[in-house]
């Protein structure tokens, strides 16, 4: 029995089949007790039915990563089995459901008839409980964790409570004793020392919107699409409240448009999209850069390009980010790479586009948008609500006049000037010479300078070879960085969500450094490039299947590459 | 502001139609500031590209907020700058290709909503600004440098789209009748709710309708352009159809909805029931209690 300091289970089977609340209901369950807990789930493109899992990572310490050892996996259906089997770590059991198939003994799996079980409890809905408490007896888990859970979440002031609550406990005793019928064990979760903070459990999109909030959002316009889609519909709900305007949008076209008007009237407006709705931003993207007008776009990334891999995730709109428009314009980028992050992400994001008046890309992906996690409750009284500068003074300013920032007029108030996306002069008007056209673009470009406080991580700093994962890759990253250093391979470590402008004190430390290794879930290695273009000895190691980084994977292949660039190999 | 500024190098052609619809739009506006004490700030008007969108750089005289965005794009940023900011009256500049062709998508869409906002579009039945190629309102069968052998498609009818898709204001005007103009886009301003004042301002230099749309009895030409009867029920949806369909161009006050709800008083009435939320309410509703 190894020395498990986590324990990881996935859910497999068809969608409706109950996979996602499986996992949900053993997430809450451990988080109440006190562990660290991260969900992450996939879901097919079909609306019902088709294959789904979701899983469950439980850890006496944060957690870091969705995991991709797994110690039990639960198979609904046999293409679950199929398709999962492999992903069990030597010792791991799996558990499968004996109404759908049957297998022959290997050693490590066995089956139940959860269905049968659950009905027996004269609750049909109870499969799930079987299940659960199946999983408690092989992890050695308190009978009394799993009761709590169920009488706090079946408590619902409803006449029919009590009699939930006792079928939903008997289902998770018979699957206990099911599983107490076999000989499977795997081993004691440790113990836990309970944080003494207080916590809220949130997905990577709650986290985003609750940022946004904290930071004062007034104005939000969204069209649906995945894995977006939350985030507009969390505004939907909850941006309520006097001077504030959310509206679902009928194209991407139009959001971006509608939230640089709400940006030029003075509101801190937002958006969220993903891929294809970004492409579709693209030339209003421009306009807000040329017109100097704050608002925040958050991109959460899915498999690409095109129409893609809707529900699949990926790092590959790095590049767009940074460039979404033609002409010349680089935007700010933000890229989160933990739960925790989304939160102060969604409000330093629109906090810098008011700064510095001017678009701002939050790049978030599906990966993160898609984990649950309970994570120490953010502090709302900490985040600042940061506003541009207005403009107070008499009429007659000239708005662009300047080299740099200056003051913005808001309609209504003082100062009427032309917020234009052609070229323009001093008032805003058209204009075509020369000098105008450079003054104009250094003076864009020289806002940036205002977003220079960008904080990063930075570990063993005398390195000369380091590892910098970016957005949701930070988290197999660090564990497999964990892990090298467990077994004495040691490299530097640095990490920043302030992607571009990159942190000054960051990127003069990279370009001392004889290789930057830069995980990333794309083809072209679009931010080892960017790096790399910055004058960084970057190099990347990509993944483009749509899944996240196995640590397994990264504890070969960094080494591995380290090598081969010291003997003067690229190899990538 | 051009007579101030020497960087700004665009001018119309003599001639052109957009002049008049400067003038009328000046008189509205001004008309506005006298009769509601509004100040000229509190206006944005939002400009589409296109000879016509440099509107908002000609206007003289005091001097409104603007916007001079990207092509086809008015509405949604007039959307966003109503619907975040109710107080302000939006007022939109657009030419024909401009708000027909590349910005078609967007009128629907804030014709159900019923925007609160005016949009003043001047058709010259052309692409000026490019120089003379074919607009959704140009002729079947006429000659262009894009539609060389005679063009393929029948033209658009403007009001009756505007009628079908439900705006709650329609009225067309014509550029060499500046004072009617007016009247027509004050009051359009006034309507709470989606309102098109679509004009014939026609492009001197690459399709002067000036003289079909008069006519001229002496060369036996008919006016394509008519006054719209005094006795027409401007409440009469169906009665405003039939004479949009019926020939030329009508001018003066289509329709009017009178049971007008714009999305600005509907979003205010059905959101003041809602709760406020604060960051710190939703932050706790995600919180649980380790036991
Ligand atoms: C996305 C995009 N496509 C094309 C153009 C080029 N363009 C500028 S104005 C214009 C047509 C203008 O026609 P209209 O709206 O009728 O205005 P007019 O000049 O006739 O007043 C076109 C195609 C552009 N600026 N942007
Ligand atoms: S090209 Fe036509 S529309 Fe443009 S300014 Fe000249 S006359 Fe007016
Ligand atoms: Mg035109």
């Amino acid at each position: 029995m190894q020395q498990d300091k986590d324990f990881i289970v996935r859910f497999a089977g068809e969608g409706g089949q109950g996979m996602v609340t499986a996992a949900d209901s053993l997430a809450q369950s451990a988080a109440q007790v006190g562990y660290f807990i991260q969900t992450y789930s996939t879901f097919p493109s079909q609306i019902v039915g088709g294959p789904t899992w979701a899983q469950i990572r439980i850890s006496n310490k944060p957690v870091l990563s969705s995991g991709d050892q797994l110690d039990a996996l639960i198979a609904f259906n046999r293409e679950a089995y199929d398709t999962h089997a492999d992903a069990v770590r030597d010792g791991g059991v799996i558990i499968y459901n004996s109404e759908e198939f049957e297998l022959e003994d290997d050693g490590r799996s066995f089956g139940m008839r959860f269905d049968e079980l659950g009905k027996s409890t004269g609750n049909p809905r109870a499969a799930n409980m079987v299940v659960l408490g199946a999983i408690a007896h092989l992890v050695s888990w308190p009978q009394q964790y799993l009761n709590d859970f169920v009488v706090r979440r079946f408590t619902r002031g409803r006449p029919n409570d009590e009699e939930i609550i006792k079928a939903n406990i008997e289902a998770l005793g018979l699957g206990r004793d099911g599983a107490a019928t076999t000989s499977f064990d795997l081993g004691e979760l440790p113990s836990i020392e309970k944080p003494d903070w207080d916590q809220v459990l949130v997905n990577g999109n709650q986290a985003i919107a609750l940022g946004a909030m904290a930071a004062g959002v007034d104005t939000f316009v969204g069209y649906p699409i995945s894995p977006a889609t939350t985030i507009l519909v969390f505004m939907e709900q909850n941006l309520t409240g006097e001077d504030k305007f959310v509206y679902q949008a009928s194209s991407e076209i139009e959001s971006i448009n509608a939230i640089a008007g709400a940006g030029f009237a003075g509101k801190k407006a937002m958006t969220s999209t993903a891929g294809p709705g970004l492409s579709l931003m693209s030339e209003g993207v421009g306009m807000a850069w040329m017109m100097e007008i704050p608002l925040v776009i958050v991109d959460v990334q899915r498999g690409g390009p095109a129409t893609g891999l809707p529900t699949k995730t990926e790092q590959s709109d790095f590049q767009i980010a940074l460039h979404p428009a033609h002409g010349d314009a680089s935007l700010p980028v933000i890229a989160p790479g933990t739960v925790e992050e989304c939160f102060t992400a969604g409000a330093v994001s629109l906090n810098w586009a008011e700064r510095y008046q001017g678009p701002v890309i939050l790049l978030s992906e599906h990966m993160l948008s898609e984990r649950s996690q309970n994570i120490p409750t953010p502090d709302v009284a900490g985040v600042v609500d940061e506003r541009r500068q207005v403009y107070r003074g008499d009429n007659g300013y000239l708005r662009y006049e300047s080299s740099t920032l200056s003051p913005m007029p808001v309609p209504g108030g003082p100062g009427s000037y032309v917020a234009n996306a052609s070229e323009h002069d001093p008032m805003g008007d058209t204009t075509h010479r020369p000098d105008r056209h450079i003054h104009m673009t250094e003076r864009r470009f020289s806002k940036l300078a205002l977003l220079n406080d960008g904080t990063y991580e930075e570990e063993l700093a005398n390195e000369p070879i380091v590892i910098m994962p970016w957005g949701g890759s930070k988290g197999p990253a660090r564990e497999a960085y964990d892990e090298l250093l467990a077994q004495g391979i040691q490299y530097g470590w640095y990490y920043t969500m302030y992607l571009h402008p990159l942190p000054d004190a960051l990127l003069a430390s990279l370009k001392q450094k004889e290789l930057v290794i830069v995980p990333e879930l794309n083809y072209l290695g679009q931010f080892a490039s960017y790096l790399r273009s910055l004058g960084v000895r970057a190099e990347a190691i990509t993944q483009y299947s749509g899944l996240p980084f196995g640590v397994r994977d990264l504890i070969v292949r960094i080494p591995e590459l380290a090598a081969s660039m010291k003997q003067g190999v690229v190899k990538s | 502001m051009t007579t101030k500024n020497p960087e700004y190098d665009f001018a119309w052609c003599p001639g052109c139609g957009d002049f008049g619809v400067r003038r009328a739009i000046e008189w509205a506006v001004e008309r506005r500031m006298d009769t509601l004490g509004e100040v000229i700030e509190n206006t944005v008007v939002v400009a589409g590209i296109g000879c016509s969108g440099n509107m908002v750089h000609l206007l003289e005289g005091p001097q409104p907020f603007g916007i001079h965005g990207i092509h086809g794009r008015t509405l949604p940023m007039a959307f966003g700058i109503k619907g975040s900011r109710p107080d302000l009256n939006v007022l939109i500049a657009a030419g024909d290709g401009d708000f027909l062709s590349i910005g078609g998508e967007h009128i629907a869409p804030q014709a159900q909503r019923n925007l609160n906002v005016t949009a003043v579009i001047m058709d010259n039945g052309v692409y000026g600004l490019t120089k003379g190629q074919s607009s959704p309102t140009t002729a079947l069968e006429v000659i262009t440098p894009t539609t060389p052998y005679g063009k393929m498609e029948g033209a658009l009818n403007p009001l009756d789209l505007y009628l079908t898709l439900g705006a709650t204001y329609v009225a067309s005007g014509i550029s060499s009748k500046p004072r009617d103009l007016a009247n027509l886009i004050y009051d359009a301003m006034n309507h709470s709710g989606f309102s098109m004042v679509h004009v014939q301002s026609p492009c001197t230099t690459y399709n002067d309708t000036f003289e079909a749309l008069k006519g001229n009895p002496r060369k036996g030409i008919q006016p394509l352009a008519w006054n719209v009867p005094d006795d027409h029920d401007t409440s009469d949806k169906a009665a405003a159809v039939e004479l949009v369909r019926s020939y030329g161009v009508p001018v003066g006050l289509l329709y009017q909805d009178p049971d007008s709800v714009a999305l600005d008083e509907r979003y205010a009435q059905i959101m003041s029931k809602q709760r406020t939320r604060t960051a710190q309410d939703l932050v706790d509703s995600f919180a649980f209690a380790v036991q």
